[in-house]
């Protein structure tokens, strides 16, 4: 095929990506003409304030959502013509999400929680349970398997909500503010945990964060403001 | 993937239990209330058969009047001893035949004092309603042609009057009448319409019209068919007789009526069926409620459950599996209903069966059609919550609060 090398690296790219939320007086435009492009084994940080449409971006990446204008190609797949089935088997087969707020199931156990995606793979009940308690191990719950979100602190969900992000083996993982809630400790522990799966299992890392300290740990930055890309550069400094 | 969705609904119901028990309990009523009637009207029809049967299955019954007919009504003509004779002389293939003309009154025996239906019959009358004479005897011929003061009672009245003591040669008292007990029929326990069968005392037919109707009227002829002979055929010859003996022209209508036993098991089971179907129906529009019930409790479950769902959606969960596990739900809530109602259904036969000495006979076709009832109850009613489910918009669902 014609564009070389580089082109066949890419997993994510965006090109005009606008998105608009309601309409006439009261729209808002989250998203206004973004170009991203997210090459096979990067580690993206992205940052921004509060509403500069960090989230708006993942939701749209993670296939939750749809651009209101320009197109998402997904390795060779033009998302934007996908019907809402075939972006779900997507999210399932190539993507793990970690949610700004978590949202793991309530009254439901921390195994059960991360087994949840292999259950829509329909891997076997004894793999789901093996790989969920490998990804438990990974982000450091062990002896947590049998507690209930309400029975978990916030840093401890949000581990959980990382294991069930990382059971499947995704292509690519995109987490909304991964280290939000956890300390410093606990966050460095996080992204060991990140610069691990990306560096050995080479899966694709898209992570939103306020904290530089976070962001250090990335390839690479991606700083938006008012639903704009306005710097994007290699993180200096690193091998 | 199906089981682990069975499985996944079980813990949902017993997460709430008390709720999910209510959400059902218009099933559990409904599935419960259908098989327990359509249970007891099928013992009660088949009791009504038996009972038909033991009467002898080539029984025929004249009774005078029409037929029910649209805008008909005419005095009934009553039948003579004289119709009775020439039955039994010209129409072929009978084995018996038998008058009937019968009248509630007291019985007395010192100060034991009965209410009984009195019937005067001749001695055909024991064959043709298939009975026996237990102890004593029939009557004798010269008795019957006298009109002599005798009669045979029934267990009932003897019991009623007598208790203990001997019967066979007393004299009861039948209102002015004091006739001599010749005999005692057997036993022949309750009819499906609760009436006692040995609540009765028979005396010759004379007796009852000389001394107590003051008539020569015979109100009703049974007649018992040969064996192997066409019932069809006598009932017609009989009609033909009849027409004659009433002269009757060809443009009249016949003014009485030859019922044969397919006629009485129809009217007979006729009340029963009717019964038992609209109770049915009753029951039925409870299920139907019971629906509705599955149908609000799954759309609450859906608002509460929004959030799961959005996660599920999120996870990759395609449309039809969170329909499925919503559908499932339901169903799962509506089975385990039916299965209540299956074992409260028996529960309940069994008991209003002793009660009501109806035999108790299983159903197999209407527990299992109850049962898969149940279970599609559940899926047309929780189709449209679990749609609402799966149609959720994954992002919308996880801002739920
Ligand atoms: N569903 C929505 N309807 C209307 N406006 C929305 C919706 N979602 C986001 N917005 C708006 O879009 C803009 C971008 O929101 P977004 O959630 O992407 O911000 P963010 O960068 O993730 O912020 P934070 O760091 O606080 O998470 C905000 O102005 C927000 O109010
Ligand atoms: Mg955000």
């Amino acid at each position: 095929m014609t564009g070389g090398g580089l082109k066949d690296n890419r997993i994510i790219e965006f090109k005009e990506v606008t998105k608009v939320y309601g309409k006439g007086y009261g729209a808002v435009s989250a998203l206004r003409g973004v170009d991203l492009c997210i090459d096979e084994g990067e580690f993206v940080a992205i940052m921004g304030p509060s509403g500069s449409g960090k989230s708006t971006c993942m939701n749209i990446l993670g296939c939750l959502d749809m651009p209101s204008a320009g197109t998402y190609m997904f390795r060779d797949i033009d998302v934007g013509r996908l019907t809402r089935n075939q972006r779900a088997l997507l999210r399932r087969h190539y993507q793990g999400f970690v949610f700004q707020g978590y949202n793991l199931l309530s009254r439901t156990s921390a195994l059960e929680n991360v087994e949840l995606p292999l259950l829509y793979r329909g891997v076997s009940l004894r793999d789901r349970r093996q790989r969920a308690l490998e990804a438990l191990e990974t982000v450091g719950l062990t002896g947590w398997e049998s507690h209930t979100p309400g029975e978990l602190s916030g840093g401890q969900q949000q581990r959980v909500a990382i294991a069930r992000a990382i059971v499947t083996g995704p292509a690519v993982l995109l987490a909304d503010e991964p280290t939000g809630n956890l300390d410093t400790v606990r966050s460095n522990e996080i992204m060991e945990v990140l610069i691990k799966l990306n560096r050995y299992k080479g899966i694709t890392i898209v992570m939103i964060t306020h904290e530089p300290d976070m962001a250090h740990y990335a390839d690479r930055q991606v700083h938006f403001l008012d639903g704009l890309v306005v710097l994007d550069q290699e993180n200096g400094g690193k091998g | 993937m199906l089981w682990n969705t069975i499985w996944l609904a079980l813990r949902e119901i017993k997460r709430n239990v008390m709720r999910s028990f209510l959400t059902i309990l218009g099933i559990v009523i409904g599935v419960g209330a259908v098989i327990t009637m359509v249970t007891i009207g099928g013992g009660a029809t088949v009791q009504v058969r038996e009972q038909i049967a033991s009467m002898g299955s080539n029984l025929l019954m004249v009774s005078p009047g029409k037929r029910l007919g649209p805008g008909q009504s005419s005095g009934n003509v009553p039948f003579k001893e004289a119709d009775v004779e020439a039955i039994m002389r010209e129409v072929s293939s009978i084995a018996a035949v038998a008058p009937v003309s019968s009248q509630s009154m007291q019985a007395i025996l010192g100060n034991q004092n009965w209410s009984t239906q009195v019937t005067g019959s001749d001695n055909q009358y024991f064959f043709v309603t298939n009975r026996s004479i237990g102890t004593g005897r029939q009557f004798s011929e010269s008795e019957l042609r006298a009109g002599a003061a005798v009669c045979i009672i029934g267990e009932t009245v003897r019991k009623k009057l007598f208790g203990g003591q001997e019967v066979l040669g007393e004299k009861i008292r039948l209102q002015k009448l004091s006739c001599e007990v010749i005999g005692l029929m057997a036993e022949k326990g309750q009819s499906t319409m609760g009436q006692d069968q040995d609540d009765m005392v028979v005396i010759p037919l004379r007796t009852l019209q000389r001394r107590v109707t003051g008539t020569q009227d015979v109100s009703l002829i049974q007649v018992s068919v040969r064996d192997g002979a066409s019932t069809d055929k006598v009932q017609k010859d009989i009609a033909t007789l009849m027409r004659e003996r009433r002269h009757l022209g060809p443009s009249d209508d016949d003014n009485f009526h030859v019922m044969d036993m397919k006629e009485i098991t129809k009217m007979l089971t006729g009340t029963t069926e009717l019964l038992t179907a609209l109770l049915s129906a009753v029951a039925a529009v409870s299920l139907l409620v019971g629906g509705i019930g599955i149908m609000n409790i799954m759309l609450v479950s859906v608002t509460e459950r929004t959030r799961e769902i959005g996660v599920r959606l999120a996870i990759g969960a395609l449309e039809r599996e969170v329909l499925m596990q919503f559908l499932i739900e339901a169903v799962v809530l509506s089975s385990l209903g039916g299965l209540l109602g299956i074992i409260l259904a028996l529960t309940a036969s069994l008991w209003l069966a002793g009660m009501l000495r109806v035999p108790f006979i299983f159903n197999g076709p209407i527990v299992l059609i109850a049962f898969v009832f149940s279970a599609a109850v559940g899926m047309i009613f929780g189709y449209f919550p679990a749609l609402k489910a799966a149609r959720l918009d994954p992002i919308d669902a996880l801002r739920h609060e």
